[in-house]
């Protein structure tokens, strides 16, 4: 309930809170942005692979490639993620969750892959 | 739980004119986006986790139909375009709701909850397909991490939109009061983490499967 208290009195500050938050929310022109940049660096990677005009080896790394900047994109634009010391905290969380998707997939794909390779029969040197 | 009962209780106190003005600690609700941003990173573990478990398990296929045989990618594209354009709309919906303007407000979230049928929809109609033809969960490891992981990710659109049939239902009784700028704040970041999944999904699933 002390909580509560706080809460109730920020709440007269809605109406003006509404004003001094516009920015953290974007503008229409910024969504626009985002929008428009999302939809090219979606449609480049599905065009590539249904035409088929690269090979899967160089493909998929495209691909990644631009899934990785349309995420920065969705950040930026939908998110409104950026360096202000307002919310360090989020990008502090941020980061370090990074981090842990990091070691948690790669380390995952890499030690299965190499599970497998160790399993080949003669691999594994015998006493 | 305290969290949001004392939320209610920001409304109550709007409802009984409860006003004071020499409150300088006033709340913005940044402590509340902050937590749900954890719990958003959270729910990135438990995604990464999936993602890990896809990866490794993606060549799996028993003998049974890979991705090249399975998906289809102007298919996916459709999926991706409602997720992405329910995106901007939840978008739009956020800066009326920043102005004061309810029926935008409703009117934009209403498109939302639209488009996101629409993503169910096609989605619930693939995994039918994919059953139908003898390639469900069952089938093989791959088609498992496969069903584990985009459907994870259905569970949480299809949560998204409980939660924003409630939020509409919230505007509409109490109108767009700082609690419920709150709590559609909340819905955005939730709504648009999804929308980043989704670009995960597509491109390591779909992609990465139908080019390997």
């Amino acid at each position: 309930m002390a909580t509560a208290h706080t809460t109730a009195h920020g709440h007269d500050h809605g109406h003006h809170g509404a004003h001094h938050n516009e920015g953290a929310h974007g503008s229409v022109k910024s969504y626009i942005v985002g929008f428009v940049l999302s939809v090219i660096l979606t449609a480049i990677p599905f065009g590539l692979v249904m035409s088929g005009a690269l090979p899967a080896g160089t493909a998929i790394p495209v691909c990644f490639g631009l899934g990785i900047v349309q995420i920065i994109v969705h950040l930026v634009y939908f998110l409104h993620m950026n360096s202000s010391s307002a919310r360090s905290w989020n990008m502090a969380a941020f980061l370090f969750t990074l981090l842990i998707v990091a070691i948690l997939v790669v380390g995952s794909w890499w030690v299965m892959l190499h599970l497998n390779a160790n399993m080949m029969p003669g691999a594994m040197p015998m006493e | 739980m305290s969290n949001a009962h004392s939320v209610a209780a920001a409304d109550a106190a709007l409802l009984h004119g409860v006003e004071a003005h020499d409150e300088h600690h006033h709340d913005d609700g940044s402590k509340t986006t902050l937590g749900f941003w954890i719990y958003l990173m959270s729910d990135c573990i438990l995604f990464a986790a999936v993602f890990a478990a896809f990866a490794v398990l993606r060549g799996q296929t028993a003998g049974g139909p890979d991705a090249k045989e399975l998906f289809s990618l102007p298919y996916v594209a459709g999926e991706t375009a409602f997720l992405l354009v329910s995106s901007f709309t939840y978008g739009m919906a956020m800066i009326a709701a920043e102005k004061q303007k309810q029926s935008a407000t409703l009117r934009w979230l209403g498109v939302t909850l639209l488009l996101g049928l629409g993503f169910m929809f096609m989605e619930l109609h693939e995994f039918a397909e994919l059953i139908g033809e003898g390639a469900g969960p069952d089938r093989s490891a791959f088609l498992s991490s496969f069903f584990t992981l985009v459907g994870t990710h259905g569970l949480h659109v299809l949560s998204g939109m409980v939660w924003m049939v409630t939020l509409i239902a919230h505007v509409l009784r109490r109108g767009l009061t700082h609690a419920n700028i709150v709590r559609l704040t909340c819905l955005s970041l939730f709504w648009h983490f999804l929308d980043i999944v989704w670009i995960g999904v597509f491109t390591i699933v779909y992609l990465s499967g139908v080019a390997a």
